[in-house]
C-alpha cells in the first residue's frame, strides 16, 4: 500500500468538516424532537412525548401525502410507461421536442405552475376544494421523472428487436407490450417510482399556493408546525419525515446499483450500459434541488 | 423419429422493392421464387440489401407497391409479421431477458394459447432437439453466446413456422464456433425439411449451407444458383471476385490465340479483341517450362499444411493466386511455369 501523505489527511479532514456540517443540524433537529426542553438542553431529558403530540395533531396529513404519493405513483406509471415508450420508439426531433416540454415543470418554480392551475381550475369548486387538485400538480412535477427513467432503460435494452422477435412469435401489440417492453423495464419503473414518491411526499411549492385547510400535505402541516408550535413539536415532525423518507432515499440507491452479475458469462451490449446509463441518471436527478 | 416439422412452404417474392422513408433506395424490384424446403441464402456485401429482403419476407417492412410476397398459394404483402407464421432468428439473438431459457422457448406456443401440456411437450421436445435440456433454468444473461443462438434457434422453431428466416446468426461468434454451429444449423435444417431463408455475407457459408444461392450485389440479383454453379460459372465480374478467390487477367485475343501479361493461351473464340482471363487458384497446374502456357515467378509462398499457396508474379496487375500440394517448395523468386485447361478458365469480355 502506498504511504499517504499529508495532502491525504488535510482532504480527509476537509471532507469530514462538511460532512459534519451538513449533517449537525440534521442530528440536532432530531434531537431537538425527543428532548423534553431543547433550551434546557439534554439535560432535561429525552421523551417521546413530541412525536405523540405530532401524531395527534398531524397525522391526518401523513395520510393525505401517502394517498397522494400513491396516486401520484399510480398515475405517472399509467401515463409516463407508455408515453415513455412512444417517445423512445418514435424518436425524431418532434419526440424530443415533446420530451423537453415535459420536462419544463422542472424549470418552473412550482408556486408559477400552482399558480397557473388555480387561475385556470380554481373556479372549479369541488375539483378545487379536494386532494386530487394537488394530486394533478404533483403529476406535472413528477411526471418527467417517470418518463426520463423509463426511456433511459429503453434506449440501453434495444426494445426495437426484442419486440420484432415477440411479434414474429406471433405476439400482437399488447402481448407485446404487456409481455416483454413493460418487464423489460422494470428497473427503470422502479427507479421512476422512487423518485415519484420521495418527490410528490416532500413537495412544498406546489403544494402550499393549492392546499386548503381540509387538504394538508406533511409538507405543509410542517411549515405550519414550525410556524406556529413549539420548537419541540416541529422538530418531532421533521423525525416523522424523516422516519418515512429515508427507507425510500436507501431503497432508490439499492436498486440503482448496476445489477450483479449472476454468472461470469457478460452479456456483450445491452447490460452495463443499461445500469450504467440509469444511475447515471439517477444521480443526476437526485442531485437536483 | 417423425418429422412433424416438414410444414415448410414456397416464398414468392414478386416485383418487390424497398425504398425507405428517408428516399434510400435499399432494393431494386426483385423476383425470388424460393421452393418448399429449400434452404436459400442470401450473400453479398455490406449494404447490398440481404436483410431489407429477409424483413420483407419476415413482414417487418412492406414492399414498396406493386410488390408481392406469397407463401405458397397464399399472399401475405398485407399481413404484419405476427400473422405470417414465420420463425426469426436474429443476429443479436433478440431473446427476453425477463424469462428464462424455457419461458424463451414457450414464448411463441403461449402466445398461440396452446394448452399447457402441449406447450411443455413442445418445449421439453426443442430443448432436446437444440441439446440445452440443462439449461433450462438459465436465465438469459448467463448463457455464452453459442448457448443463445441454440436458445433462438429452438424459440424460432418451435411453433412449426412456415418458414424459418436467419440473418446472420453466426456473425457475433468466434470463428471456432461458428463452424461448430454451422454444422449443426445445417444438420437440423435437413432434418426438418424447413423451408429457410439464410442472410450471411461469409461465402464459405454460403457454399456450405445453401441448397441455392442469391447473391446480391446494390440491391440487386446478381446471380441465382446452387453453389457449384456459382463457383465454377459465375454470370458476372462480380459475383466470380465474391465467391472465392479468382485470378483475373486483361488480355487481348487475335488470330486464334489470346495473349496475357506473361504468356498465350490457344484461343478458339472467332472474334478478336480485349478479354478478361479468370481463373481459381486450384485450376492452373504447374508443369514443366516446355509445356508452360503462362510464367511468372514466385513472390511468396504460405504453407497452409495439406497444400501450399503462392503469390505469383506473371506480369499482370495483381498478382496471381495459386495452389500447389505442399510436397515441392517454392521460394520467393523461383521461376514458375503453368498450364490452364480447357474449360478451367472463364472469360468476359
Ligand atoms: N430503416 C432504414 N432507413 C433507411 N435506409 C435503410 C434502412 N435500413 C436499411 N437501409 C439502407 O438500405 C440498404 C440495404 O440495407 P440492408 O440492411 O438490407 O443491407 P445488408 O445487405 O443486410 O447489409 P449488412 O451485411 O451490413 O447487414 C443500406 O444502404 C442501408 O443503409
Ligand atoms: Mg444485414
Amino acid at each position: 500500500m502506498r504511504r499517504r501523505t499529508w495532502t491525504f489527511y488535510a482532504q480527509f479532514a476537509f471532507t469530514l468538516l462538511v460532512c459534519l456540517f451538513l449533517l449537525v443540524p440534521v442530528v440536532m433537529s432530531v434531537l431537538a424532537g425527543v428532548t423534553v426542553n431543547f433550551l434546557q438542553g439534554l439535560g432535561s431529558g429525552l421523551t417521546l412525548q413530541w412525536v405523540y403530540e405530532v401524531w395527534r395533531l398531524y397525522s391526518d396529513t401523513i395520510f393525505l401525502s401517502l394517498l397522494i404519493a400513491i396516486a401520484c405513483l399510480a398515475t405517472t406509471i399509467v401515463i409516463g410507461v407508455p408515453a415513455a415508450y412512444v417517445l423512445a420508439k418514435r424518436g425524431g426531433p418532434v419526440a424530443r421536442m415533446i420530451e423537453e416540454t415535459l420536462t419544463l415543470p422542472l424549470a418552473i418554480p412550482g408556486l408559477a405552475i400552482a399558480l397557473a392551475l388555480l387561475i385556470t381550475y380554481g373556479g372549479i369548486r369541488e375539483f378545487r376544494a379536494s386532494w386530487v387538485f394537488i394530486l394533478v400538480g404533483h403529476v406535472l412535477y413528477t411526471l418527467p421523472f417517470m418518463i426520463r427513467a423509463v426511456m433511459a432503460v429503453l434506449s440501453s435494452i434495444n426494445f426495437r428487436v426484442l419486440e420484432e422477435g415477440a411479434a414474429s412469435l406471433g405476439a400482437g401489440f399488447w402481448q407485446r407490450f404487456f409481455g416483454v417492453i413493460v418487464p423489460n423495464c422494470r428497473s427503470g419503473i422502479l427507479a421512476g417510482s422512487l423518485m415519484v414518491v420521495t418527490l410528490s411526499i416532500g413537495e412544498f411549492n406546489i403544494t402550499w399556493m393549492l392546499h386548503t385547510p381540509l387538504t394538508k400535505t406533511l409538507p405543509v402541516g410542517l411549515a405550519d408546525s414550525y410556524a406556529s408550535m413549539r420548537l419541540e413539536i416541529g422538530s418531532a415532525y421533521t423525525l416523522v419525515f424523516l422516519v418515512m423518507i429515508l427507507p425510500l432515499l436507501v431503497a432508490m440507491q439499492v436498486w440503482a446499483q448496476p445489477r450483479k452479475r449472476r454468472a461470469a458469462v457478460a452479456e456483450p451490449e445491452a447490460d452495463p450500459a443499461q445500469s450504467e446509463g440509469l444511475t447515471r441518471y439517477v444521480a443526476r436527478e437526485v442531485v437536483r434541488p | 423419429m417423425k418429422r412433424p416439422d416438414t410444414s415448410g412452404t414456397s416464398v414468392i417474392l414478386d416485383g418487390c422493392a424497398k425504398t425507405f422513408d428517408d428516399g434510400t433506395r435499399a432494393l431494386e424490384p426483385i423476383d425470388l421464387e424460393i421452393e418448399a424446403g429449400e434452404t436459400m441464402v442470401l450473400l453479398g456485401p455490406s449494404g447490398c440489401g440481404k436483410t431489407t429482403t429477409l424483413r420483407i419476407i419476415a413482414g417487418l417492412e412492406s414492399p414498396d407497391p406493386g410488390g408481392r410476397v406469397l407463401f405458397g398459394d397464399d399472399e401475405v404483402t398485407p399481413l404484419p409479421i405476427e400473422r405470417r407464421n414465420v420463425g426469426m432468428v436474429f443476429q443479436s439473438y433478440a431473446l427476453f431477458p425477463n424469462m428464462n431459457v424455457e419461458q424463451n422457448v414457450a414464448y411463441g406456443l403461449k402466445v398461440r394459447r396452446l394448452p399447457r401440456q402441449q406447450v411443455e411437450q413442445r418445449v421439453g421436445e426443442m430443448l432436446e432437439m437444440m441439446d440445452i435440456e440443462a439449461l433450462r433454468h438459465r436465465q438469459i444473461d448467463q448463457l455464452s453466446g453459442g448457448q443463445r443462438q441454440r436458445v433462438a434457434l429452438a424459440r424460432a422453431i418451435a411453433i412449426h413456422p412456415r418458414v424459418l428466416l436467419l440473418d446472420e446468426p453466426l456473425t457475433a461468434l468466434d470463428a471456432l464456433l461458428r463452424e461448430r454451429l454451422r454444422v449443426d444449423i445445417d444438420a437440423l435444417l435437413r432434418r426438418l425439411g424447413i423451408t429457410a431463408v439464410y442472410v450471411t455475407h461469409d461465402q464459405a457459408e454460403a457454399m456450405a449451407l445453401g441448397d441455392r444461392i442469391v447473391v446480391m450485389s446494390n440491391g440487386r440479383v446478381a446471380q441465382i444458383g446452387a453453389p457449384r454453379n456459382i463457383y465454377h460459372s459465375p454470370a458476372n465480374g462480380f459475383v466470380a471476385d465474391f465467391i472465392g478467390t479468382m485470378n483475373r487477367l486483361s488480355g487481348h485475343a487475335r488470330n486464334g490465340r489470346l495473349e496475357v501479361p506473361g504468356g498465350v493461351l490457344p484461343w478458339s473464340a472467332e472474334r478478336d479483341g480485349p478479354v478478361e482471363l479468370l481463373f481459381r487458384p486450384e485450376s492452373a497446374q504447374i508443369v514443366e517450362p516446355e509445356r508452360a502456357q503462362l510464367k511468372g515467378q514466385v513472390v511468396t509462398s504460405f504453407f497452409l499444411g495439406d497444400r501450399c499457396r503462392l503469390a505469383v508474379d506473371g506480369g499482370g496487375e495483381t498478382h496471381m493466386i495459386i495452389e500447389t500440394s505442399g510436397r515441392h517448395h517454392y521460394a520467393p523468386g523461383d521461376p514458375i511455369h503453368l498450364k490452364l485447361e480447357e474449360g478451367e478458365f472463364l472469360t468476359l469480355r
